[in-house]
């Protein structure tokens, strides 16, 4: 096994470097950091001078792959790529252009995202499997009907909508919690509930009809012929055998989101004010800080690869016929 | 009066896509199997009514495709000059619409704006009062009659759209058999008549910020969510048909280097990739002016790249679908006798492999419709999304989001466009649930044959 995850983290490298290759090719091959300054500093009266003080104090004024000016190793080290892009593999992510450091805005800001993303996603899958395992009970009747009318009807729903509305309702109309803002300790729940509550209400829909379409394809197999002919109740046999037996396909959508959930979410950390790492990418696209918004691609990646390494290490807890070579 | 039409990119990619449609229906209709499972679609209700709802989104779309800009009175012997606005052929439909401009905010059948104003009243006294609307409700004397002005018009549109419904009932009654979709037009044709009839004379849905009516609106984005989720095809069926296939069936080198590209596309958080590549266009949109003539042809380079980028980030799913299928199909007889026939590559996959993985492409295209509409709303709101002066969903929720705060609440522009996007995104889904049960040989079906 040791050897397994070894070779897989090897092989996330080719993967990484292209990323970093493509996020270097898309924020300084497809517009030159001339077009950036321009940009950055209004696109009319533009002194040549002032662009080049602009490169100067970000470290762009250096040639983009090989520095024809430099001797021995500086050739290649005394570049853009070198400085902007290949430090990143070593989580060097820089300044950003209001010159902090991102590495440790990000280390700063992952913790309000994990407060609202990881109760969002233990709650949301409990909701979602048991509203699914609800309606493979009652497969084929009204109810089941109703269920995935429903389903298909909330996931018909904007996210925008859920948010919106939820802190009309909760927030202006019934006053329960603030509507936006956050604060550390044991002050951050009134701040925390209404962003997980409408998270998880936002991916009932398409969850819960999913999770049904796993749970209703294990429920005609051979085996759950079987447990019944033993004479197993019809929740029994659902909450113990189909259940066990639907985690793979579970698994493989749920362990690759884990990692991933230190990001946080865009929207709602927007919207509700929670000084996490979806507001902090918001914000960056909002000001074009192109160093952060590549930072953040580089770092979702990463954590996309490690959340597929986690998926296969998964697979072997709940079934052992699996086993990593 | 002259007019110059006018083709954007955005225009020409939809009339391919139409022209494709059209081409491809032509082709189905000649092949029975190739028609089974759409006569599958047709005999479910729930496809049929959410297509006639489906088929009045794409009409509009369809009329607010075909632009042109209208030829300025021109003085003597002077060259034609054809005026900047680029207006398109449902404008002109529902020009009282889009010309009844109010000053700013005011409710749905308001006849006065919504803020108070200081006007000076006969007496030459300064008042504060609710100024009237310059169009909406204008041939009422005050207030009290406009229930049973509004009751009285509504009526007679929905009677009228009654009438017509029934004509069309019976028109189709030999071709259609299913109920449900008589009652769906005996209950889309009313609404339609009485939103028309009462359209011409109040702002049914309001007005926003700047007095533009909301229903016009709405009924422009209605277009720009077309164009996102369709347009976007054009971009993921090459990439993820001809990559998919070509992985699955020549395996090898073609294959590694096919997974690791997608790979790499799908391991970086969809959001992120779409904001940074739509930062770089707009990087290169505004430092090349002298490329766009008007402010639409600008608005609309920038949504068909929107779709290009959206394109480029989701066609690695279907890709990876299209190349799973691929290998199981590689091992089958059929492709192993054209194989020792000596077949080119070319061909088999052409002949052989293509049509045979096209139910997947089929139901990944419709299902990937619904989110790309959804997913327009949320980039527009994160700012990486449609250009800000396009009218869409998306600006429509962003530019009302702002006035939630007020006192008495501004809603109605945010539950218009929710609105329009929930009866769009929910007949999409209904239709696409009913398109995968009809195409996935994996459902068991007790009838084969019609």
């Amino acid at each position: 096994m040791i050897a397994y995850l070894i070779r897989r983290i090897l092989y996330a490298v080719p993967i990484l470097i292209g990323v970093n290759l493509l996020t270097f090719a898309l924020f300084f091959v497809v517009n030159t950091p001339d077009d950036m300054a321009r940009m950055q500093l209004g696109i009319k009266r533009v002194t040549p001078e002032a662009i080049e003080k602009w490169k100067q104090q970000r470290g762009y004024d250096k040639p983009l792959l090989v520095n024809r000016a430099a001797n021995g190793t500086n050739k290649f080290t005394e570049t853009i790529f070198w400085r902007k892009s290949a430090g990143m593999f070593v989580f060097d992510f820089g300044y950003s252009d209001d010159e902090r450091s991102i590495s440790r805005e990000i280390t700063a800001r992952m913790w309000p995202s994990l407060a609202i993303a990881l109760p969002t996603f233990l709650v949301g899958l409990f909701v979602y499997v048991s509203f699914a395992l609800l309606m493979t009970l009652f497969r084929a009747t009204a109810l089941d009907m109703a269920g995935v009318a429903l389903c298909v009807l909330l996931m018909s729903v904007s996210s925008l909508f859920y948010i919106i509305g939820g802190q009309f309702l909760v927030s202006k109309l019934w006053n329960l919690v603030p509507i936006s803002g956050y604060a550390g300790g044991t002050d951050s729940f009134k701040f925390v509930v209404l962003p997980i509550v409408i998270g998880v209400m936002g991916g009932i829909g398409s969850s819960s009809r999913w999770y049904r379409t796993i749970f209703l394809e294990e429920i005609g197999k051979d085996y759950v012929r079987t447990a019944r002919a033993k004479g197993l109740s019809e929740l029994r046999v659902l909450f113990t055998h189909v259940l066990k037996n639907a985690m793979i396909p579970i698994l493989t959508g749920v362990v690759v989101v884990i990692p991933l959930l230190f990001m946080g979410s865009l929207l709602t950390e927007s919207f509700f004010g929670i000084p996490g790492l979806g507001s902090y990418t918001i914000d960056a696209i909002n000001a074009q800080d192109f160093s952060i918004v590549r930072a953040m691609v580089f770092l979702g990646s990463v954590l996309y690869i490690v959340g597929l390494i986690l998926t296969d290490i998964s697979y072997t807890l709940v079934d052992p016929r699996v086993r990593l070579q | 009066m002259s007019f110059m039409p006018v083709i954007l990119w955005s225009d020409a990619l939809v009339f391919l896509l139409l022209a494709a449609g059209v081409a491809s229906a032509w082709y189905i209709r000649r092949h029975e199997h190739l028609l089974l499972p759409w006569r599958r679609v047709g005999k479910s209700s729930v496809a049929l009514v959410s297509l006639l709802v489906l088929s009045l989104f794409l009409l509009t779309g369809l009329l607010d495709t075909l632009h042109f800009r209208v030829a300025l009175p021109q003085t003597n012997g002077a060259e034609k000059v054809y005026s900047p606005e680029v207006l398109s052929v449902f404008d002109k439909l529902v020009t009282p619409l889009r010309t009844h401009n109010e000053k700013t905010y005011s409710e749905p059948f308001a006849l006065t704006l919504y803020a108070k104003e200081s006007m000076t009243d006969a007496q030459g006294n300064i008042v504060r009062e609710y100024p009237r609307l310059r169009y909406g409700g204008v041939h009422l004397a005050d207030a009290s009659q406009r229930g049973a002005d509004v009751l009285q018009r509504g009526l007679f549109g929905g009677l009228a759209g009654l009438a017509i419904a029934a004509l069309l009932v019976s028109l189709a009654k030999r071709r259609i058999r299913q109920r449900a979709v008589f009652a769906a037009i005996l209950i889309v044709a009313p609404v339609i008549g009485a939103f028309l009839n009462l359209a011409s004379v109040y702002h049914v849905l309001g007005t926003d910020k700047v007095g533009q009516d909301v229903l016009y609106l709405s009924l422009k984005s209605i277009r720009t969510g077309l164009i996102i989720g369709t347009v976007t095809t054009l971009v993921t069926l090459p990439l993820a048909l001809f990559l998919g296939t070509a992985a699955g069936y020549f395996r090898g080198w073609v294959d590694d280097v096919i997974q690791y590209l997608y790979t790499v596309l799908s391991s970086i958080p969809s959001v992120l990739l779409i904001a940074a590549a739509v930062l770089m266009m707009q990087v290169t949109i505004d430092t090349h002016p002298q490329w766009f003539d008007t402010a639409a042809s600008r608005a609309d380079l920038r949504l068909v790249f929107l779709c290009l980028i959206l394109g480029v980030t989701s066609w690695t799913g279907l890709c990876r679908l299209l190349r799973g299928e691929t290998l199981k199909l590689r091992e089958m007889e059929y492709i192993q006798a054209a194989q020792s026939f000596g077949v080119s590559s070319v061909r088999i996959l052409a002949r052989h492999i293509m049509p045979n993985v096209m139910h997947i492409v089929l139901i990944s295209l419709v299902m990937d419709f619904s989110a790309l509409v959804l997913a327009e709303a949320v980039l527009s709101y994160v700012g990486v999304g449609v250009d800000p002066s396009m009218i869409s969903f998306g600006t429509m929720i962003n530019a009302a989001r702002l006035e939630m705060g007020r006192e008495p609440m501004v809603w109605w522009a945010l539950a218009s466009a929710f609105g329009f996007m929930l009866v769009l995104v929910l007949a999409a889904n209904l239709f696409a649930d009913a398109v995968r049960d009809a195409f996935d040989p994996r459902l068991n079906r007790t009838e084969l044959g019609a």
